[in-house]
């Protein structure tokens, strides 16, 4: 307690004199230093330019108003799931409960919905039910010290076993549901025939996220925490940063961000609700998370770079819809050797970091 | 009375009572529910506890595969892929053969399935121990990938072959126990000597207490990081073998799906700590069968099996709860827990206040 007020009673310091004028060494070296974490990034978004150059060229219709907005909104869920996952891996934590928590937050809100809950207050219960897991992992983890992957694989199962008493055939929402507005088109760009570019309120939604999370993560006080807690949790508790309150707070913002994904998803496919939704979505955005640059170790990252790592996942799955050779039971192996070039890439950075 | 204590305080024994409360709730719905029958046609005895036994035998495989992993403070999560993998190559090679009857079909089977696991887990192995990669991230890939390879071997498929040596692992019995059962244990006897005889479970069990210390002692950790994960992948194809073998299809996306739970749960149950460092081979077996009654019980009270994971998962829960510091200390009465947990405990916090404010009253 009295730590917290001491740390509340001193004031940020930002504008000392000397991070003003760094001698001149001392800029090149951190600007080595920062661009070296930026390079899983860069390396990231060369790979991103490469598959679209490569699938324009190879099949067409890639650079096109139509293929992108369709593609950006059908990845709109992992999006806003990857944004949470990139506060959780930052804090050195792993949430492998998102893709379930989707599930049960599609299918109970949807059954409210159906039992004459009014369809709004049903869509924001079903961001509180994703908290509400979240809750339970964060408080698992931070008080009663369980490893984050056990206390959330636990939860995973949980929500996904929930999901399945609650029904085990597809639900569907009531016709004048409102969270079908969600999936409006919105033309932006009214390109000749069908190639108009158009969002929905779904994708818009998305986009917010990705703008609070870059917020949160690198403007805010509570972000430096989580940077704090994934880079020397001890460290942090000594300098009285509010490291257990931060930490359940994280994966609640976890899970209610799949709440969330829940709705945008649920909207997208029509109000259809299934126990099965969801399955394999926690690899997904672990995967873009770890494209996109931030350490599974935790301590660095950057939440833009997590949406560059899902638009690599949605360019690889484009070109091989496109494609049609490419057998789709390739699909899980080429995402694993994605992630484990990226993985292997992290860790050559890292050991040279540390020698 | 101190035997009593000792009974008390071993994790096992209290999955030996979750089997007998299980058991005991199936008899209250069907009194009839432990009787074992002769089947007519076959002349085999039948029952649910037999039932029992041959489900358990690829949870047990997978179990023991992870207890040694967890020992070693690592985690195997591809075990339910690499399943789905030994099963999809048994089930190809004996489509590809096509006979019925041949019993070298089967070895040859059984001797594809294991050496493309021992591959496998070669790769998880040279991932954790060589590369340095977490385990739990190493295995997370691994457990896509092997998916996608059991896809690739069947084409998509879910492929059925007939071979009746092959079947007869799930469905014929030895002495009146499934054989899969059987095999299971004399697996389990003889790893559980090589472990305990010889001085291999110690150093296992040194690697996950402190890999430093271990390595100053002597101990090289790269073979033995190897031999875990090799160890663990094969047992895993071996379940796999195990559980196509009963219906003789192999399902790419069901075969060992969301098994992995099942082995970390078991070996939980069974007192070997997530933190590395113990193991016990007996526990994980008999939490391995406490699994195989939950699965089997979920289903004969008529719960649709998609809710298992449900109350696998609020075990887990309790186990993990009951495994950490803070309970213990608060339910067995203990001074200071040893290890200092992450985050000012806030009972922590205002104890010390209380006493001194004791002190100046």
């Amino acid at each position: 307690m009295s730590a917290r007020t001491l740390a509340e009673s001193v004031p940020p310091v930002t504008d000392l004199p000397e991070s003003k004028q760094p001698r001149q060494t001392n800029r090149f070296s951190g600007l080595w230093e920062r661009s070296q974490t930026l390079i899983p990034t860069l390396a990231a978004l060369v790979l991103l330019f490469g598959m679209l150059i490569y699938a324009e060229i190879a099949y067409g219709r890639v650079f096109h108003a139509g293929t992108m907005s369709s593609l950006l909104v059908s990845f709109a869920p992992t999006i806003i799931l990857a944004v949470g996952m990139t506060i959780v891996i930052v804090s050195a934590g792993i949430d492998l409960s998102v893709g379930a928590v989707v599930a049960f937050s599609s299918v109970a809100g949807v059954m409210l919905m159906n039992i004459g809950v009014n369809g709004w207050i049903s869509m924001l219960l079903m961001i509180v039910f994703g908290a509400i897991f979240g809750l339970i992992s964060g408080v698992m983890i931070q008080y009663f010290n369980v490893q984050p992957f056990i206390a959330t694989l636990a939860m995973m199962f949980l929500a996904r076993g929930l999901a399945s008493i609650l029904s085990t055939t597809p639900v569907i929402a009531p016709e004048d549901s409102p969270i079908l507005l969600l999936a409006t088109d919105w033309k932006i760009i009214d390109g000749p025939k069908v190639n108009d570019f158009t969002i929905t309120p779904g994708l818009l939604i998305a986009l917010l996220v990705v703008l609070g999370g870059m917020f949160f993560m690198h403007r805010s006080r509570s972000g430096r925490t989580v940077y704090a807690i994934g880079g020397n949790e001890g460290s942090a508790q000594l300098m009285g940063l509010p490291v257990a309150r931060t930490r359940v707070w994280i994966y609640v913002v976890s899970g209610a961000l799949a709440g969330l994904a829940a709705v945008v998803y649920t909207a997208e496919v029509g109000g259809k609700a299934q126990n099965v939704t969801g399955i394999g979505w926690e690899l997904d955005a672990i995967a873009a998370v770890v494209i996109g640059g931030t350490l599974l170790t935790g301590g660095y990252g950057y939440v833009l770079g997590s949406i560059v790592g899902v638009f690599v996942l949605a360019a690889l799955r484009l070109i091989i819809t496109k494609d049609g050779t490419i057998n789709p039971e390739y699909l899980t192996i080429i995402t694993g050797a994605v992630l484990l070039v990226f993985v292997l890439l992290q860790r050559a950075l890292t050991r040279r970091r540390a020698s | 009375m101190s035997r009593v204590k000792t009974a008390l305080r071993t994790p096992w024994f209290w999955a030996i009572i979750g089997i007998a409360v299980l058991l005991l709730i199936n008899s209250i719905k069907n009194p009839a529910y432990l009787a074992l029958s002769v089947n007519p046609t076959t002349g085999l005895l039948t029952g649910n506890v037999l039932d029992i036994l041959r489900v358990s035998a690829p949870i047990i495989m997978i179990a023991l595969g992870m207890t040694f992993v967890i020992a070693t403070e690592g985690i195997d999560l591809s075990v339910g892929s690499m399943m789905a993998v030994g099963g999809a190559v048994a089930m190809q090679t004996l489509a590809t053969i096509d006979d019925p009857t041949s019993p070298s079909a089967m070895f040859a089977a059984i001797g594809l399935a294991l050496a493309l696991a021992i591959v496998l887990g070669a790769i998880n192995g040279l991932l954790v121990a060589v590369v340095g990669l977490q385990p739990f991230i190493s295995t997370l890939i691994m457990m896509l990938a092997a998916r996608g390879i059991a896809r690739v071997i069947t084409d998509g498929q879910n492929t059925n072959a007939t071979n009746e040596p092959f079947r007869q692992l799930s469905n014929g019995q030895i002495l009146g126990l499934p054989t899969s059962f059987v095999i299971a244990i004399a697996i389990v006897l003889i790893i559980a000597f090589f472990m305990r005889r010889t001085a291999l479970g110690l150093m296992i069990e040194s690697i996950g207490i402190n890999p430093h210390a271990s390595r100053l002692a002597g101990i090289r950790p790269r073979p033995i990081l190897f031999g875990v994960y090799i160890l663990s992948a094969a047992l895993a194809a071996v379940g796999g073998l195990f559980s196509v073998s009963e219906v003789m299809t192999v399902s790419v996306s069901g075969t060992g799906n969301l098994m992995e739970l099942d082995a970390i749960l078991a070996v939980v149950i069974g007192g070997t700590s997530l933190a590395g460092g113990k193991f016990s081979i007996l526990g994980s077996t008999i939490g391995a069968l406490l699994i195989a009654t939950l699965n089997k019980t979920v289903l004969f009270l008529g719960i649709p099996a998609a809710a298992t994971p449900a109350f696998k998962a609020l075990v887990i829960i309790a186990l993990v709860l009951l495994q950490s510091e803070r309970i213990r200390s608060f339910a067995f009465g203990r001074a200071k827990p040893k290890g200092t947990p992450p985050g000012p405990a806030k009972a922590d916090e205002s104890a010390p206040v209380t006493k001194e404010k004791e002190v100046v009253a």
